[in-house]
């Protein structure tokens, strides 16, 4: 074999590269995220829209409820899921059931990588809730 | 092969694709579809690529045969082209490091034009071919980088990093990376490329459709989770960390068909790279035409299996008949 040194070396290389996913993971324990509802929102039992959906796609509905109240001033939001109509607001109607941000937000959006380059605007206008 | 039969055999396996995760989510096989399949994907791979490189590697390279379009180095007053006519081993190392990066031969693509109505004939460079394939390759590059999320917790900071400069618009919610609208568009011109151009669709094999519709299947289920029918971000990140943590465990509860058509494309993509065209990736640092410098003139290399000739020399011929010679009074060479 022509060059056996450099080939060996580029393949050791160019498999750890490949195998990157794996070996990041070595001895790390792994932990799955349980977000815990508050009190309050488990009394409700029903949130704004089925829960498979919430955890999908809440961030779509955030921005639209966000498009209705700040570009048409539009305030109130019928749920044809709860059979209930709420206010249009982060900060008094999400957070108001959802008041555990750090257990339940929080507990997710670490996991999936849902902070630093592409982490949720929210809390640039928004106040953070205090806890 | 024709066109027709390029196309229907292409379709017949894409439908394979699509139609095998469904059937097995239906057949409940679910750990069949992914666990198994994924980790005999990169067994696949795995052994693909180290036997693709050691068997590349063992291959002799008797000769020097770069392709050069430069002017070779000659002469000390004569300037030679580094780049097209690489001399030592720091040239062909930016020769290879610009072809690698930048595809510099696709960038010639030297075409002639034949003008049909005076008697002239053109040549010109022709871009398209380079513009295609460099915007697949890197938006590929970094929708690979940024998938990096779902296997690794905390996600690295240069994902954030790529993540934020690929969504850089902001447009819409989730925010739009540019990469998979570029990688989805590139893909489909180097599609409609083979199919319009007659001389490339008269050449075109079914293998060369397969990566393209192979891809085209991965970007546009992707884009679909991600964009139209949002599936559940949390859960598939639970289930590839237990595949790379080599502690698997299965879905909670079934997700959107497009998740498993992903991942199962997903794993075709690894397990059929380096049997296929594909593995050029590995390929391109082993290209004889663009891996040694153009010095033959300069330096002797000899066959390695150039066969051991028998000569027989003037002195051995001399040693044999030299008593013979010495007697009829022909002159030798060495007297003794």
């Amino acid at each position: 074999m022509y060059d056996k040194g450099k080939i060996i070396a580029g393949l050791i290389i160019g498999m750890l590269i490949i195998m990157l996913p794996f070996w990041l993971n070595i001895g790390k324990t792994r932990k799955l995220p349980d977000p815990k509802l508050s009190e309050k929102a488990k009394l409700a039992e029903k949130c704004i829209l089925p829960t498979d959906e919430m955890r999908s796609a809440h961030q779509v509905l955030l921005v639209e409820w966000r498009d209705l109240a700040v570009r048409d001033g539009e305030r109130l939001y019928y749920s044809e899921y709860n059979q209930k109509k709420y206010e249009i607001s982060l900060e008094n109607t999400c957070m108001d059931c959802h008041s555990n941000k750090k257990e339940f937000c929080d507990e997710c959006h670490n996991f999936a990588g849902v902070t630093g380059g592409s982490s949720p605007t929210c809390w640039n206008c928004h106040n953070e809730p205090k806890e | 092969m024709s066109f027709k039969f390029n196309i229907l055999t292409n379709i017949f396996f894409i439908l394979i694709i699509i139609l095998f995760p469904l059937f097995s989510v239906i057949l409940n096989l679910n750990y069949f579809i992914v666990v198994i399949i994924p980790y005999v994907s990169i067994i696949m791979f795995i052994c693909g690529i180290i036997y693709r490189t050691l068997s590349w590697g063992e291959s002799a390279v008797p000769f020097r045969i770069p392709s050069t379009c430069g002017q070779q180095k000659s002469l000390s007053w004569i300037k030679y082209n580094r780049l097209e006519s690489p001399f030592t081993k720091r040239d062909v190392f930016w020769r290879m490091f610009l072809e690698i990066l930048l595809f510099r031969s696709l960038f010639r693509n030297s075409r002639m034009h034949f003008y049909k109505d005076r008697p002239k004939v053109a040549y010109f460079s022709s871009k398209w071919l380079w513009l295609f394939a460099i915007a697949f390759h890197y938006s590929f590059l970094i929708v690979l980088i940024r998938h990096l999320r779902f296997f690794t917790v905390p996600v690295p900071s240069f994902t954030h990093f790529i993540e934020k400069v690929d969504g850089f618009f902001e447009v819409g919610m989730p925010v739009m990376y540019l990469s998979g609208v570029i990688l989805l568009v590139s893909v489909l011109m180097l599609l409609f490329r083979r199919i319009i151009i007659d001389r490339l669709r008269y050449i075109s094999l079914p293998a060369d459709y397969f990566p393209l519709f192979l891809i085209l299947t991965i970007a546009s289920t992707g884009i679909i989770m991600r964009y139209f029918y949002r599936i559940d971000v949390v859960s598939v990140k639970e289930l590839t960390m237990g595949l790379v943590t080599f502690n698997p465990i299965l879905l909670k509860e079934p997700i959107n068909i497009l998740f498993y058509i992903h991942l199962f494309s997903v794993c075709v993509l690894f397990a059929y790279l380096p049997y296929s065209k594909m593995v050029h990736l590995v390929g391109i640092l082993f290209s004889p035409t663009r891996n040694l410098p153009n010095n033959s003139r300069a330096i002797r290399h000899i066959n390695p299996w150039n066969p051991i000739v028998k000569v027989h020399t003037y002195e051995e011929y001399e040693e044999e008949f030299r008593d013979k010679m010495k007697k009829v009074g022909l002159p030798l060479e060495k007297e003794k």
